[in-house]
């Protein structure tokens, strides 16, 4: 086990915790923090500034295209039964993006199941995150090597392991910060409810990054609480910020000021990104029956990947060459996980055996034993 | 550590041992820092290792337990003491879910070093969800090591054994005989999952861990008035099961005889009984019978002599088994 000890000294000055944000319990909801309209226009907020180069707009820009683009490829997997699930993240992708590209290389993430686009920007194969879904493994990729942990299906349990982590970096001295992200629905769960009270009471660098996309299967925020999400972060001490979900430049830097209040010692964060999911909770699932077709009309005009196109269109910042290479990347994304997921193999069932323990187990080691010569034997039969 | 040393002293020092030896043993749990635990297994620990080492933590099991897997994945090597056995079942998915499958998960990139220390069991006329067995449910999931000493010897090595182990442990403490005294050895004699023969006789095996195997004894010296021979075999270990061992003892004595406080129904005494009977069938004079707890709530203190199992319902058992 690698541990990232880097040793260095906790830096002691905290960000300040904007006025407006901290978690006071009065009524007044402060409103989301945007800094980039649907209508493609950028404004300034006060607590969370962002300066960025046309470059990283662009770049912004290709890692929203490209994840939509995986993510609808995968849909269409699943459509072709080369996937038995798929969990889509259509319509949170500057969530994800923005939270992800607030990361830096020695801050680890604990998603859920739906984090495609946080994979993407701490660099994971894309085709690690199919595995599961084909039903070729369980997660299967070393969580260390990009600082990805592996998909958690039970709802909110990764928070808990998160704020764990979050505690060692503590123990370790480093500065690295830790993000934790859960859905509204998981919000209501003990888990996620004890995760905040440990990283409170512990100071744990975590930041809690919730993508309320409005709806838990069929079952609405409303059925998970009755007051806004970002403000159950101050029953239990540290700061709640609720963010457009859907602006990737907000995301970034209301993530970035988090990590960075994380990271500085001052504890928790919890971001509420206020988004939408607009396609079906899973590809088992059938929206048709909970919710109305004006409801996820209304939220395609905040279409993230839309507004920032008409930003970089309007402002000139990139030319239609750029659009055209980014399209053609995205085919070849396409293709290339088309074709990994056809070709990625059954694992040999003797891999029922594999890892279920470290050391060795006598019951396992003899249950595996009696397969490979129930196994051989068929072998044996068609010889004859 | 020569000389005789209570139980719960022995668990003491094999925790200090442990956070001696290696610096990313840390220890977590209700009431263990200051208090030392309800049982003081913890006693002294804090003061000489600090509350970043022996960490008070907040009261949510699935807190505790959820947290340990994520200090496991930050390199650390968490000992999480659980109060009291029927408070375990709060972080039961963290534990079934959670801890026991993230190695597989990982296809092995990961390690999950937990121990989770649990006094269990009855005997001490406590009020409910004191008094629980339910070794069955951890020993049923596969990823979790389940162990539990029945002496201060056991007690010691075992425990440092587990924490030294990369895989997750269950480690149940018979809290009832926390005070029982026995030397301890200056070095482990048996791998953390081996059983144990702890008396050699002739005429029908006993079975027992933890709590029982002192039930055990008592039934083996009593017969031996009797001129019955029982050998009584510490089975120390529930996931997994050293039936190498037992296979010998019952092929030897052509008859078993299982004893745990859990309800019969389903327990490890079913696992064991199935198993030996396959392995042993033709040297079996008798099948293999269980004593132990009845399908019931564990029961109010002032009952519960009557739901566990003691001398004479062992002692009925082996007269049963003599009589085939
Ligand atoms: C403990 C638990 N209960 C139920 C489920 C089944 N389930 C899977 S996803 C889901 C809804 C989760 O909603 P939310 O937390 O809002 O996340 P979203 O999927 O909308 O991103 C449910 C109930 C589960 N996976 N885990």
């Amino acid at each position: 086990m690698t541990v990232k000890s880097t040793a260095r000294a906790r830096k002691k000055a905290a960000p300040a915790v904007p006025d407006t944000l901290r978690a006071t319990g009065t009524d007044a909801q402060p409103e989301l923090v945007q800094l980039l309209t649907p209508e493609g226009e950028r404004v300034e907020h006060p607590d969370y500034p962002l300066t960025t180069t046309p470059e990283e707009l662009r770049s912004l820009y290709r890692d929203l295209v490209l994840v939509r683009r995986f993510d609808g490829e995968a849909t269409a997997l699943q459509r072709q039964g080369e996937l038995g699930l798929w969990a889509s993240l259509l319509g949170q992708e500057a969530a994800q993006v923005g939270s992800g590209r607030a990361m830096r290389t020695g801050d680890y993430a604990f998603p859920t199941y739906r984090e495609h686009g946080v994979a993407w920007c701490r660099d994971v194969d894309p085709l690690n995150l199919l595995g599961m879904f084909r039903g070729v493994n369980h997660g299967g990729w070393d969580p260390n090597e990009k600082n990805f942990h592996l998909y958690t299906i039970v709802i909110g349990a990764q928070t808990l392991h998160a704020t764990g982590y979050a505690m060692g970096i503590t123990k370790d001295g480093a500065d690295d910060a830790v993000i934790a992200y859960f859905g509204d629905g998981a919000s209501s769960q003990g888990d996620v409810n004890e995760a905040f009270t440990f990283a409170s009471v512990y100071n744990a660098p975590v930041v809690f990054f919730c993508q309320n996309n409005q709806w838990a299967i069929s079952e609405p925020t409303t059925t998970q609480t009755k007051i806004p999400l970002y403000r159950r972060a101050s029953g239990f001490g540290f700061p709640g910020v609720r963010v457009d979900g859907n602006d990737v430049l907000a995301c970034l830097a209301v993530t970035r000021w988090a990590l960075d209040h994380a990271r500085s010692g001052n504890g928790p964060v919890l971001i509420e990104a206020f988004t939408y999911r607009m396609g079906a909770h899973t590809t088992s699932d059938d929206p048709t029956r909970y919710r109305l077709a004006e409801e996820t009309e209304a939220w395609k005009a905040k279409d993230p990947i839309l507004r920032l196109r008409t930003l970089l269109e309007k402002e000139g910042l990139a030319d239609e060459e750029f659009f055209a290479a980014v399209d053609a990347e995205s085919e070849q994304l396409g293709l290339r996980v088309r074709e990994g997921v056809r070709s990625m193999p059954d694992p040999d069932p003797t891999l029922i055996f594999d890892h279920v323990y470290s050391e060795p187990h006598a019951l396992v080691d003899e249950e595996r034993a009696e397969y490979v010569e129930y196994a051989a034997s068929f072998e044996a039969g068609e010889n004859h | 550590m020569a000389g005789q040393l209570s139980i719960a002293k022995a668990l003491n020092e094999a925790l200090r041992k442990s956070l001696e030896n290696d610096p990313k043993t840390l220890l977590m749990g209700e009431d263990i820092g200051k208090l030392g635990g309800v049982f003081r297994i913890t006693d002294g620990l804090q003061k000489d290792f600090g509350e970043d080492r022996v960490i008070d933590s907040p009261l949510a099991e699935s807190g505790i337990m959820g947290t340990a897997i994520g200090l496991a994945l930050r390199g650390y090597r968490p000992v999480v003491e659980i109060q009291f056995d029927g408070f375990v079942y709060p972080a039961f998915d963290q534990i079934v879910s959670q801890l026991a499958k993230m190695h597989a998960r990982a296809l092995g990139h990961v390690k999950m070093p937990v121990t989770v220390r649990i006094p269990y069991a009855g005997g001490i006329g406590a009020v409910e969800h004191h008094s629980e067995s339910h070794e069955a449910y951890f020993a049923h999931t596969a990823g979790l090591r389940v162990v539990t000493p029945s002496n201060a010897h056991d007690a010691h090595w075992m425990l440092r054994q587990a924490i030294e182990s990369d895989d997750p442990v269950i480690f149940l403490e018979p809290k009832r005989r926390y005070w029982d005294k026995g030397e301890v050895g200056a070095a482990a004699d048996l791998g953390l999952h081996d059983a144990r023969i702890v008396r050699p006789g002739t005429d029908a095996t006993l079975i027992a861990y933890g709590p029982m195997v002192k039930v055990c004894l008592e039934a083996a010296a009593a017969a031996e008035e009797d001129g019955r021979r029982l050998e009584v075999v510490d089975l120390r270990s529930l996931s997994p099961v050293d039936f190498t061992t037992l296979e010998e003892s019952v092929k030897r004595t052509g008859r078993a005889v299982v004893v745990h406080e859990a309800p019969v129904f389903l327990g490890m005494g079913a696992e064991l009984a199935a198993r030996l009977t396959e392995r042993c069938f033709y040297h079996l004079e008798a099948p293999v019978l269980r004593v132990g707890g009845y399908y019931a709530p564990y029961p109010p203190s002032r009952v519960e002599e009557a739901f566990l199992p003691d001398l004479d319902r062992v002692l009925d058992a082996v007269d049963r088994a003599l009589a085939y």
